[in-house]
Parts: C-alpha cells; structure tokens; sequence
C-alpha cells in the first residue's frame, strides 16, 4: 500500500479536528506522510463534521475521495460517507448509536462505564482503529503522552478500552522515515511571521483566519510577542498602523468581510508608507457566504482593494512550507518598501494540516529596513532613487517624525502644491520597480509535473498540491504561481513557453486569475472552475483534466 | 529649546477656536518640557480629518495625520507599543462622537494611558456646515435643511460610563482654564478626555451663547462618580442650562497600556524557539 485515506466523522463539538490530528501522528510515527481536509459547518454544536487524513508514502498537500478506513461516531457519518469507500474499505462504528457493516464499538456505553467525557469517545475510537491495522499499542500511548494534556491517565484507559475491544484485520507497513510535525497553514503564517521579527500580532475574529490568532494568542507568552483583539477591523487596521509608526512589526489576520473593513486603513499604509502585513482568508462569497468553507474568490479584490494608487506586495502561498516562507518574504519586503503586503490563503491552506519540514524550506535572505544615517534634518518623506526613505522611530532626539495620511511633503506636513503632489506620487510608485527586481531572486512561479508536456495545468495559491498530483499522475506540467502582486510578467511568460494548452484551475466562479493575466496578454484555453466551498479532490480534479484535454 | 511652530502656513478661519487650542497646547508643551516632566521626543500627536486636524502640521513635534475617525486606536497603539511616550489624540466631535465613536469607548473601557482632546464645534466645518452628534435638536444643516430630529449624544456621559478616568471639559474662549485642564489630562495616569467647545465661526458661532451661559466647577469632588454624573447631566448639549467647565471626574485605575511589554527578540531567539515549538508537532 503506497497511500491511504481515514476519514473519522460525528457531530460539531465531537472533537473530530483534533482526532484526526492524532491519527495523522500516531501514522506519523511510522512513517507516513500526512494531509488533513477537515469539513465542518458554521455551527457550535450538532451538524456533521469530517476529517479526512490522508496518509501516503510520498509528500502531499491534497485529499483523495477514496476512504480506506472509516471511523463513524455517528449514523450520518456511514450514511453520508459510504459512497466514499474503497474496496475492502474497514468501517469502524460506534454500534450504539449507529450501523454499519465492519467493526462495531460500544462506543458510548464504553465511556459511560469509565466516567469519561463524551468527546472521549474519540480516544476509544482511535484506540480500536490502531488495533484494527495491528499498530503497537506503545505508538498510541507515545502520540497521546505528547499531545494530551488533560485527563491523560482517562483518555488512554478509553483508547486501551477500544484497543481490546477488536481484532487486526490489516496490518499497516512501518516505514524508516522520519515523523515530520504537521502543521495547519496559519500556524506556519504564524511561525513564519514570527521568525521573520513580528512584535505584535492583531485581528478580530474571523474565519478562516481566527485559528491563526489563536495560535499566536496561545504561543504570545513563549514566543515574547503581543498579540490584541480590538472592537473591529478597522480599530485593528489603524492599531497595526500604529506599531509601525513607532517601528514595532506588525501583521492582521481576517477574511473578506473584515477586510473591507480595513481596506480605509491599508490606503492609509500605502499613502503614510507605513508597513502592515495582512493574512487574508478568503471565503466563498459574496458577504457572509460560506463562512467555513474554502474559495478563491478575494483575489482581485486584494489586488485592488482601497483609495488611490499605491504598490502592494501580495502573495499566495500553495502549502503550509510555503506559507512560512512567504509569510516571512512579505514582512521583510512591507518593511524594506514600506508598503503594505498581502498574504493570500483560504480555508484550505490555513486549515488543512501539512507536514511541515523546516529543515528542506529554503530560507529567504533577510532584508532589513533602511535607516536614516543622522545626516542633516531628518525627513520621513526624503526623496531617494529608489523611492523608499530612510527610517528613524520616536523617540529620537534628533528627529521630528511625522506622518501623514493627506498628500505632503517630504518632511510630512499637508500639501496641495502641484509639483509635490507628482514628486511625491512617483517616489512611492517607483518603489514597485526595485520590488520586481528584488523578486527576480525568489522562487514566485514554479512548475511541476513532467515539464516537458506541452498541456499546462496553471493554478495559483492552494490548488497547487491538487494541481501537481493530477499533473505528476496524467505527464503534464503544472505551474504554480504564489506572487500575485507586483506580477512577474517575464517569469510567466517563461513558464508557459512552448506550450500548446493551458488549463486554469481557480475556486472561483468567474475565473479571477484568468482575468488577472488577460491584462498582460495570457490566455488560457481552458478554465476548470470550483466554486461550491469543497476543495477538489486528487480523483475529481483529475476527470475534469481528463474531459478538458 | 525647539521651535514648536512648522513653515505649514495656518489654513482656518479668522477667529476659529482651533487657534486657542493650539496655543493653550504650546504653552502647555513648554511647560512641560521645561518643568522637565517629559522631553520632546518622547510626544507623540495623533489628529484625524477636519479643521481641527490640521494642528499636526503646525506643532514641530512628532505626529500621525491619521484618517476621519481614527484617531484612537493610532494613539492606542504608540503606547502600547512604546509605553513611555506621551500620546495626545486631536480628533473633532464629528470624528471621535461619529465615525469613531467605537474606538473611544473601548479606549475609555481599557482606561489606556493616553489623552483625546475633542475640538466640539458642534458642526461639520470642512465639510461646509453639516450636524454632528453634538449639534442641538432642529439644527440646521447643509445635510438637514428643515433641521435634525433627533437629540445630541452627551459625550461626557457617555464617557464617564464607559470607563473613562479623566473627564473634563474646555472653551476654547476660557484659555487659562482650557490650559489648565488640557495640563492635567496630559498628565492624568489613565484614559483621559477634554471636550473643548471650540467655535466655528463660519457655520456655527455660538461665542455670545457659551460666554453667557460657562462656569468654572468650583468645590465639585471629582473623585465621586455620582457627583460627576449628576454635574455632567446639567447640561446636555441641547436644552438652555448652565455650562461647567473643569474636572468633571478623575480616578486612578490600573492603565491597559501596562499589561503589555513589546520585546526586543533576536533572529536567533526566534529560529531556537520555532524549531522547539515544531518537535511538538510531530
């Protein structure tokens, strides 16, 4: 067996996002590699939740469709996911509230008898699966020391509970490699941010973003950093704009919603020259739309968001490395440019959990901000060729720092004078030249696939790991692109050289990406658009390939 | 000494009761460099959009021009960030009352360490004669012709019940009064707030109103939240009654500023501690 697919489901409030976490370390252990789709609707408790991990030989970043072991702790959970299983697929049920043919597990009546907590039936769950594929019972324990804090002594009496209560059915190969950590995409925008030099970190909640300020809530103690939850979005905005005034790193989290809140604020950043960095998460839209579920559908809403003309750096991280890397790239370039930057992501990426190998991501250079040489009176708007001012914070004795959200000079006092306002206008935009240059040294298109093809798979942002697998499965070549904004146009051009079909791949309804590069004179000659809030999966991407070729 | 004035030549009308404010804060300035309670540097303004913001461009003395309405959480964070500076917000009555108003009560809710001093002309003046949330019933506006139906907000109330721990109010016509008390905001421990009725001349001149109708508060016990409530409901910003000026309430409270220290974490700090924190992820 190269690869296979656990799918555990039951109600909101049932722990499945955790459990599916287990499962993913407790395989971990062995060997395999990990990824984590995980379904849940907007709702506290009840509704159906699901996680899917999926557990294969080779690194993966995309869920299949075909379940080779299902973990039902209700009857919707068999009902709803049968037309999922794989041939000789094990199902594993909790026998008093559900049915199913395979394994049967008083799952309830088990929890009962030891005074356990009803989301402890998990624990008993995983322990008859474990047993199921002949794991050793000392993986389980080792996967549950680490990773449950509480009531452990309980959690693993349940786990050998359901461990006892079933026989080996298959046994599941170990392998030599080593157990990489598995991570969801906002943990690796907040461990990248992090150790790019953020001080503070600022949202209001939102989906798909919250579990990053959660994250970063949780590990502010540890990690020495602020982290604020103001009244809105915009009180977040104008919050962020003040820590880089006075030098402190900032970044925001939200999703489209909370985003229009801020875009008055990220005009302020581009006119002020203040540096912010932004994690937007985009949702299936319009307005509230599909809260907890995935869509590509802010992308030229973040490329053109708020007031004026002003340069942005925005990027679209395809997986959780990625997203570590890009997080780091655009607080390094926000504070060399003093410009505002995007990261891009999607339920997908910042909920899904990759394995996350830190060791194999290339680093990106540092680059820090420049600053003011003590020569003369200091101006925060000083003229430059490179458009960008040299920087000194208050308090600074020498220095009267000012900055202003109207048009100014370079010293920042309020003008309307026609010659400034150009002079002024073209030093912020030139800095976009010197942004492209610096990009040509980082890895913002690749492909993948067999690069020989002449039909190309063309994606940006999360799609990539769906992308490259039905690329590497059908011989084409996939192109990922991760920076949106400035666009590298020659880079583009480069990568679809010589072929002869590109297919786009967006979740979005109108094809965003497609409209994006039609203004630089690309075209595609086929667009594969998933708009319902579900990522693809390996097995539907692949047929929809299949018809367009 | 630095020179407090900029080269920003002063755009507001003959007469504006921006002028006042703007001198009682230089000389509120000066005394406090000089007095050595705080230097320059370490004064940060923050001003929003409208008449009343243009007082950045004119003091030599660092400040964010920031947008309509948010001024608060600009001045929020530079104390967070940097709990030793002194942040003074200008914001007009339309800009922290109106647009804003939600980031004043939480600064008021968190008591953080900072000052907002309100240019209340009652009046929308950039804009050309609009009401505001301070303005009386029935007033005439460019936006209401026929005159407002609906009462002013009385921001001092609202402010006392959000928390605030310095409440006071000015005239921009009472300069050594309006002095005094924008001193003592400055240097109140806590979120602090003047409501200076400043007067526009152009489309709401109500000096003849004001000087008949202010006092100064005399043997008022500002530490006393009932005695503040019941002096700051004797005028509610519509109907005829006399108008305090002074210290309506002042108390000392633990400050939000102070449960945050921003550090100073290197590179390799960094790295270590991720690198630490993925070894549980496994």
């Amino acid at each position: 067996m190269d690869e296979f697919s656990i799918l555990i489901g039951g109600k909101a409030g049932d722990g499945i996002n955790q459990a599916g976490l287990l499962i993913a370390r407790i395989f971990g252990q062995l060997g395999w590699h990990a990824y984590i789709y995980y379904d849940y609707p907007s709702l506290i408790r009840g509704g159906h939740n699901f996680s899917i991990i999926r557990l294969s030989k080779k690194r993966i970043s995309a869920h299949t469709n075909k379940i080779n072991f299902l973990l039902a702790l209700n009857q919707d959970t068999v009902d709803l996911h049968k037309n999922k299983l794989a041939q000789e697929a094990l199902v594993i049920y909790n026998s008093d509230l559900s049915k199913a043919e395979g394994i049967g597990v008083a799952l309830e009546k088990i929890v009962k008898e030891e005074n356990a907590l009803a989301i402890m039936r998990n624990s008993c769950a995983i322990g008859s699966l474990c047993k199921a594929v002949n794991l050793s019972w000392e993986v389980l324990e080792k996967v549950f020391r680490k990773n449950i804090s509480k009531e452990i002594d309980l959690n693993l009496r349940l786990a050998r509970r359901g461990y006892e209560a079933v026989s080996g059915v298959v046994k599941i190969e170990s392998t030599t490699r080593k157990a990489l950590p598995l991570v969801t995409g906002n943990e690796a925008i907040g461990i990248g941010l992090y150790s790019a030099g953020l001080d503070t970190y600022i949202a209001y909640p939102m989906t798909p973003s919250s579990s990053l300020l959660h994250f970063l809530a949780e590990k502010a103690e540890y990690f020495g950093i602020t982290v604020i939850h103001p009244e809105s979005e915009i009180g977040v905005m104008l919050l962020a704009l003040g820590f880089a005034y006075v030098g402190k790193k900032a970044a925001v989290g939200t999703s489209g919603g909370g985003f229009c809140l801020m875009t008055e604020g990220l005009s302020l950043s581009g006119m002020a020259e203040l540096p912010v960095v932004i994690i937007l998460g985009q949702r299936p839209g319009p307005s509230t739309g599909l809260p907890t579920y995935s869509g590509q559908t802010e992308l030229l809403f973040a490329l053109n968001a708020a007031q004026g003309e002003f340069v942005r750096f925005v990027a679209a991280p395809g997986d959780a490395e990625e997203a570590y890397f890009w997080a780091q790239v655009a607080l390094n370039f926000a504070w060399k440019f003093q410009i505002p930057a995007i990261i891009l992501s999607d339920k997908n990426l910042s909920e899904g959990s990759f394995n996350f190998d830190i060791g194999a991501i290339e680093e990106p250079k540092g680059c820090s901000p420049l600053l003011w040489d003590r020569n003369g009176e200091f101006k925060r708007y000083a003229e430059s060729e490179s458009g960008i001012s040299p920087l000194t914070f208050v308090p600074d004795k020498d220095a009267v720092i000012k900055v202003n959200s109207y048009e100014h000079d370079e010293f920042g006092i309020t003008t309307e004078e026609s010659n400034t306002v150009v002079l002024m206008q073209d030093k912020r935009l030139r800095k976009e030249k010197y942004l492209i240059g610096e990009l040509e040294n980082y890895p913002t298109i690749k492909a993948y696939g067999n690069l020989n093809s002449e039909t190309i798979l063309l994606c940006w942002g999360s799609n990539k790991g769906v992308c490259v697998e039905v690329a590497e499965n059908l011989g084409l070549k996939a192109v990922c692109v991760a920076v949106l904004s400035p666009f590298c146009e020659e880079k583009l051009s480069k990568a679809l050289m010589g072929s002869e079909k590109i297919i786009c791949i967006e979740n979005n309804a109108t094809g965003q990406f497609v409209r994006l590069i039609s203004g630089f004179g690309f075209r595609v000659d086929k667009k594969i658009l998933k708009y319902d809030g579900r990522p693809f999966s390996v097995e539907e991407l692949e047929e929809k390939v299949r018809k367009a070729l | 000494m630095r020179e407090l004035g900029t080269y920003a030549k002063n755009s507001w009308c003959p007469g504006c009761g921006n002028f006042a404010i703007l001198n009682a804060v230089k000389t509120v300035l000066r005394e406090i460099f000089e007095g050595g309670e705080c230097p320059s540097e370490n004064i940060v303004l923050v001003s929003g959009i409208g008449c009343h913001a243009k007082i950045v461009d004119y003091l030599n003395i660092n400040s964010f021009y920031s947008i309509h309405g948010r001024v608060t959480p600009v001045a929020e964070a530079i104390k967070i960030a940097k709990g030793h500076l002194k942040v003074i917000g200008f914001a007009g009555d339309g800009d922290a009352y109106g647009e804003g108003l939600e980031h004043l009560i939480f600064a008021a809710k968190r008591n953080i360490d900072i000052t907002m001093l309100i240019h209340n002309n009652r009046v929308y003046g950039l804009t050309t004669g609009q009401y505001t949330p301070t303005s009386p019933l029935g007033f005439r506006g460019r936006s209401t012709p026929s005159g407002t139906n609906e009462l002013p907000i009385n921001p001092l109330e609202l402010m006392l019940a959000s928390g605030a721990t310095f409440i006071a109010r000015g005239y921009s016509n009472r300069m050594d009064l309006l002095k005094d008390v924008i001193k003592e905001a400055i240097m109140h421990k806590g979120f602090s707030l003047v409501d200076v009725l400043q007067v526009c001349v152009t489309f709401f001149n109500l000096y003849d109103y004001y000087n008949q109708k202010v006092y100064a508060l005399k043997q008022h016990n500002f530490s006393d939240y009932n005695e503040a409530l019941k002096k700051i409901r004797e005028w509610d910003y519509n109907t005829d009654a006399p108008v305090a000026l002074g210290v309506f309430y002042k108390k000392d409270s633990p400050v939000f500023n102070e449960k945050f220290t921003v550090k100073e974490i290197s590179v390799s700090q960094r790295k270590k501690k991720v690198r630490e924190m993925l070894e549980g992820l496994v």
